[in-house]
């Protein structure tokens, strides 16, 4: 064993919270290993010939036996899968099938692009959610809280492909032009000098994952408003705004942060349709065009990112929801 | 049905179901009034609407109207059987997790957990990269998709019914499995399985239609595909692309609405 494990283990034994977040840390990797073994079957293991499928039937015998050899199907399935396992760690992730580059190599800026998509929406999307939320639970029957209503019923149901579509033809084709429609971008330039770009895709995922948030918010901050320290609170004379502010909003913050985990991992998703329909060039775009082509490395290679990604802010989301929460803080530590 | 009833007067509700319906209906009656073959060119890409043409041609000349009406009914099987099989295999494997002896039970759940970690859109697109889009891959994989989910669900509502008195009861007298599951359990979970089936039914809907839209659609002519094909003419024919739009629109909502009043009516009769 390692001394940074040692320490770790000393660490964790110590300190309630360090163990639980030893412990969800552990169940993380499990997770992260069960999703790999999923990743894997259904890319590389499922029965049948993977170089044919990939090719398509004009594809030469030669063709055909040199793909089995960049893969390496002749190996046992359990050798394939360990050894795509460790390209994991050292970063040597195969060759895209299509374009021949390294896949690392071909995804690295489509990855920045989509952080930089999904930085900026969660930017708006997060304090907008959480000023509606507010809003809403402290004004029932409120204008805000009546457009909350709305969104939750009708705009909730729409997958984001059609509000995307939507938000084109209103802001960019047939009602009014302010924005280019789609979003090809200068990859010469940094993608924040070209904000126009973004404006669109970004309205399109704002408006995508604001229902879910800002109900979750107005439902966990309505509770927290009738329950006993807040009349409490009242009745001693301390301003609803403050009340609001101060006193129920810190006691909801934990179901709030497990719902803004939720929502980034939603975003993952959402950003698949939403590039393709911006013609973006993100994660989500390449996914497609990846599953189109039959280009199992790239396959292989985001969904796992997307995987990983999801279960580090359950993590984080998780963690910080018991370190902010005083109830749960206390709970963990007797 | 004293469920339904209790919609009676819950115009929401109601609005949403007729919406709904009319979509369906539209889906089914469709493809028999279509007054053109849906993959005939019948004129000029992108015609503006005429007498014989009411809602134009599309990219490739073929009537817009005959396409809305007969892209319909394959996706929406499509959706319910892929509904019906996820949530089926749900309640089985929810049950199964609430009645398992506590360990195994974790470990079960914390797998069940792994497959929840996509989203269900990249669990379809992973699948179908190597199976390739079919009525009946399509289904297999939504399905697929929404067992961990909905067995999240139940496992909760079965585990309420398992701790009750009656239950126990029934299982001291030496109940066998299926008695349980189908004269304990069931009757005891039909309004947590009922909301479950309409909000997996949007679900497949939203991940099928946007499969289609992406390409991975099983034909080439639903309403997704449409969407994105047309695309490109939204400044010339708008209705090519709002047509469809429209038409999931209106069945998504509806169908919200419709469940919304359904969650609401269920929790005043309980």
């Amino acid at each position: 064993m390692t001394t940074s494990a040692i320490a770790l283990r000393r660490a964790a034994g110590e300190h309630p919270i360090a163990r639980y977040v030893v412990k969800r840390l552990i169940v993380g990797v499990v997770m992260l290993a069960f999703v790999s073994v999923a990743i894997f079957f259904f890319t590389q293991a499922l029965p049948g010939d993977v170089a044919r499928q990939v090719l398509g039937q004009s594809a030469t015998p030669d063709q055909i036996a040199s793909l089995r050899e960049q893969l390496g199907l002749d190996r046992p399935v359990v050798v394939q899968y360990f050894d795509w396992v460790g390209g994991l760690f050292t970063g040597e992730l195969g060759r895209s099938l299509t374009s021949g580059l390294p896949v690392a190599e071909a995804i690295a800026p489509r990855v920045a692009n989509s952080a930089v998509l999904v930085g900026v929406t969660v930017a708006i999307l997060f304090p907008l959610a959480l000023a509606m939320g507010a809003t809403a639970a402290a004004r029932p029957r409120g204008i805000i809280d009546g457009i909350v209503t709305v969104l939750i019923l009708l705009v909730i149901a729409l997958p984001e492909f059609i509000i995307a579509i939507l938000v084109i033809v209103i802001l960019a084709t047939n009602v009014v032009k302010l924005f280019p429609p789609t979003s090809i971008i200068d990859s010469s330039q940094p993608l924040f000098a070209q904000t126009d770009l973004l404006v669109l895709p970004v309205l399109a995922l704002v408006i995508g994952g604001l229902p879910y948030f800002t109900e979750s918010i107005r439902t966990t901050l309505r509770e927290e408003l009738m329950s006993e320290y807040v009349t409490w609170a009242r009745l001693t004379g301390i301003r609803e705004r403050r009340v609001l502010w101060r006193y129920a909003l810190p006691n909801g913050i934990g179901p709030a942060l497990q719902v803004a985990g939720t929502t980034l991992v939603y975003l993952t998703g959402g950003i698949v349709a939403v590039e393709s329909v911006f013609a973006f060039p993100g994660i989500g775009a390449a996914l497609t065009a990846a599953v189109a082509n039959r280009d199992l490395p790239t396959v292989q290679t985001i969904t796992m990112l997307m995987a990983a990604v999801a279960l580090i802010i359950y993590l984080v989301a998780d963690v910080c929801g018991i370190l902010l929460t005083p109830k749960l803080r206390s709970a963990l530590a007797s | 049905m004293n469920t339904l009833r209790r919609m009676r007067h819950d115009a929401r509700g109601l609005t949403g179901g007729a919406l709904a319906l009319a979509v369906v209906l539209l889906a089914l009656v469709g493809p028999l009034v279509a007054p053109h073959d849906p993959g005939a060119f019948v004129g000029r890409p992108f015609q503006s609407p005429d007498s014989a043409h009411p809602l134009g041609l599309d990219v490739l000349g073929r009537d817009v109207l005959s396409s809305l009406l007969s892209g319909g009914l394959l996706f929406l099987a499509e959706a319910v059987a892929a509904t019906i099989i996820g949530v089926g295999l749900g309640v089985l494997a929810g049950t199964v997790l609430a009645t398992l002896p506590r360990k195994p039970a974790d470990i079960a759940l914390s797998f069940n957990d792994a497959l929840i970690v996509l989203p269900q859109i990249i669990i379809a697109l992973l699948v179908l990269t190597r199976l390739g889009s079919s009525p009946f891959t399509l289904i297999a994989v939504i399905a697929f998709a929404h067992v961990p989910q909905s067995a999240r669900v139940v496992r909760v509502a079965v585990q309420r019914v398992t701790s009750e008195g009656y239950f126990e009861a029934a299982r001291g007298f030496g109940a066998r499995w299926g008695w349980l599951f189908w004269r304990e359990i069931m009757p005891n979970i039909t309004g947590v399985v009922v909301i479950e089936l309409s909000i997996r039914l949007a679900i497949s809907s939203v991940v099928l239609a946007t499969l289609s839209y992406l390409g991975f659609g099983a034909t080439a002519d639903d309403w997704g595909s449409m969407i994105h094909q047309n695309q490109g003419g939204l400044t010339i024919q708008p209705l090519a692309v709002l047509a469809p739009v429209a038409a999931l629109g209106c069945f998504l909502v509806g169908a919200n609405l419709f469940r919304d009043g359904l969650s609401r009516a269920l929790a005043k009769g309980a």
